[in-house]
């Protein structure tokens, strides 16, 4: 039973995704002002294969957004994402194609369940879209229950009203998987379920990455969950990449502000650590009108007068490791050193 | 890929447990409610008076006498009365049933179709073409029910079947704005985001994942309007837009009996409570539906 096989073209260096200037914006309409927010703006990243690429940033700074992009549910106002090695949408990776190999895991587990659809027939659904018959597809969707932990004598008959929050978020795996996908975008997948259960589903998502040899873009807004499962970590303010780098280098040694607060606002396992002083103040500022320069200065403990004029480029800070932050990168006119002191804890 | 794992629970094929369907799940819920049962008896039993009606009469509904008009309940020979021919009430009550009921479920059968049809692609679609389609409905959504029917039915001229166009032009723009505004829910649901990353077409979404959600609701919401059509049937009717004279239809007796209420108040107001047990009944009818169709959130 292997209706279509999505195999690697590129071979293990080539990017699986690679994301060429993305942008995003959403257009408020006359009634508001003709106002545009630039939810995604000019983002550009790569994602290995085989990786686990973290998307971490506060809510509304595009995270969202960028996944439905990716995953090609909203069409992007400018840029390309070329998987592995071909242009998404060009004639020799059409848009049905591509989204064979590429599936997405929602937050809400109970939203992305048709309440109508029994759990085989949700997990069905996509492989008789690509010409499986029901029968197959059926007996597939059953064989996925019990991949992902979940008796099919039980649950393939029952509907999503009958099933907890963490038993359906296995089917809303089983169901991805059921594409036989390269590439499993996981938006906010497990945070909406309870610590324990939190736990199994992760521990479930590490044994089908190594398993299946899946890629993973794993967007999340906690910390913790984030450095256990990703090997590089994208970050995002505002609708731009501040910083993107190796997981640990990350955490040890982030080069840009915005990281660097974020890490310090992690709640700490040691009460004689805990964060006793807010490390930023405020709300974000609006991304119908972000500042000018670095997006970040407003908020910025080392913010200079050139922070509010130029904008920072992504550059190299280390192996692998690129920061937005004119004052952390080394070539830079503006560079000083930044302390380190402030993330002593994370590490 | 996925095959080279060996499942960690061996795949049983024969279904232990499953849960019933969803509609079987709603049938058993409306028998166990005892209004929803006497409605729907009472909606059972005016089928089979409209099916075998012509068959369960005495007495020919069309023979008048001057002699014997305007008689009162209980009369010899005449068990309900006669009307202002002297034509018998009972018979002429059971045979306008097909006819009453034909002119109430008709067009709203029509509108279903055709109002669910275009509120569901208007829901689905969204942005341009949404406001396209639903505005154009909104121009009929503008003018009174009643008087739509009659402007409408008054160009087309009378004739049952001019009736029936009108009356379902009249209901299509209710219909399709109740399918559009429960299809735009539904369309902003993650399982139909979902469903279009599998690459599925529009068509198959709607069919499959659109299509059992919000189906229920347009047909509540149907069936609320029968009543509504008997109604407006009988209005036309009343008018001489609808049935013509003389054929027994409630709303046409009603008409030709309301200058008898003072002589024959019992006889005249007959037809008006048919037409009222009958709209009730499919209102009730309507609200025990959404009752027992309303799934667990």
């Amino acid at each position: 039973m292997q209706p279509f096989i999505n195999v690697d073209i590129g071979g293990p260096a080539q990017p699986l995704l690679r994301v060429n200037q993305l942008v995003k914006h959403f257009h408020l309409g006359a009634r508001k002002g003709n106002e545009v927010v630039q939810a995604v703006d000019n983002v550009s990243f790569e994602v290995h294969k085989g990786e686990t690429l973290g998307v971490v940033g506060e809510s509304g700074c595009g995270k969202s957004t960028t996944a439905r992009v990716l995953m090609q549910l909203l069409a992007q106002d400018s840029g390309e994402l070329v998987f592995d090695g071909e242009a998404v949408g060009s004639s020799r990776l059409p848009l049905k194609a591509y989204r064979r190999q590429v599936q997405m895991v929602f937050q809400d587990s109970y939203a992305s369940l048709n309440p109508r659809l029994t759990m085989e027939e949700s997990i069905a659904f996509g492989q008789q879209v690509h010409g499986i018959s029901r029968n197959e597809a059926n007996e597939y969707a059953r064989y996925l229950l019990a991949h992902v932990g979940l008796d099919p004598a039980r649950f393939a008959h029952r509907y999503p009203h009958a099933l907890s929050g963490g038993q359906r978020q296995r089917v809303n795996i089983a169901r991805a998987l059921a594409m036989k996908p390269r590439m499993v975008i996981l938006d906010e997948a497990v945070s909406a379920l309870d610590k324990s259960v939190e736990a199994q589903v992760l521990q479930l998502l590490q044994e089908l990455k190594r398993t299946l040899n899946l890629t993973y873009v794993f967007i999340s807004h906690d910390l913790h969950v984030v450095r256990w499962l990703s090997d590089r970590i994208l970050v995002m303010y505002l609708g731009e990449v501040v910083e993107i780098g190796p997981s640990e280098a990350l955490f040890t040694a982030s080069a840009h502000p915005y990281t660097r607060a974020l890490l310090s606002s992690m709640p700490s396992m040691d009460p004689a650590n805990r964060t006793l002083v807010s490390p930023l103040s405020g709300d974000p500022p609006s991304p119908i009108s972000p500042p000018a320069g670095c997006r970040f200065h407003t908020r910025c403990p080392h913010a200079k007068a050139v922070c509010s004029e130029v904008k920072p480029a992504l550059q190299y800070v280390g192996e692998g490791h690129q920061s937005a932050c004119l004052m952390a990168q080394p070539d830079s006119v503006y560079h000083q050193a930044i302390s380190l002191q402030e993330v002593s804890h994370v590490a | 890929m996925v095959d080279s794992v060996t499942p960690k629970i061996p795949v049983a094929a024969p279904v232990a447990s499953a849960s019933q369907g969803y509609w079987r799940g709603v049938g058993a819920r409306l028998v166990r409610d005892p209004g929803g049962v006497v409605v729907g008896v009472i909606i059972l039993l005016l089928l089979m008076l409209a099916l075998f009606g012509p068959w369960l009469i005495a007495k020919d509904p069309y023979q008048t006498s001057m002699f014997l008009r305007l008689k009162p309940i209980g009369t010899e020979g005449f068990p309900l009365g006669s009307d202002e021919l002297g034509r018998d009430m009972l018979s002429r009550l059971i045979l306008g049933t097909r006819l009453s009921l034909f002119m109430g479920i008709v067009p709203v059968v029509f509108a279903f179709f055709i109002g669910g049809a275009i509120g569901i692609v208007a829901g689905y679609a969204g942005g341009r073409t949404n406001t396209l389609i639903m505005r154009t409905v909104d121009i009929f959504y503008a003018f009174p029910s009643v008087l739509l029917a009659i402007a409408l039915s008054g160009a087309m001229g009378a004739g049952i079947g001019n009736a029936l166009l009108s009356l379902t032009l009249v209901f299509v723009p209710q219909v399709a704005r109740i399918a559009e505004s429960v299809t735009a829910q539904v369309r902003h649901m993650d399982y139909i985001d979902a469903a279009r990353a599998t690459g599925a077409s529009a068509f198959t979404i709607i069919r499959v994942q659109v299509l059992g959600n919000v189906l229920g609701p347009i047909f509540v919401f149907s069936t609320g309007l029968i009543s509504v059509c008997m109604i407006l049937a009988s209005g036309l009717s009343f008018l001489g837009l609808g049935v013509r004279p003389p054929e027994p239809e409630w709303g046409l007796m009603l008409n030709t009996l309301r200058t008898a209420i003072y002589i024959q108040p019992w006889v005249a107001a007959l037809p008006g409570m048919m037409i009222f047990i009958t709209s009730i009944s499919f209102n009730i009818l309507a609200d025990r539906l959404r009752a027992a169709m309303a799934i667990k959130e």
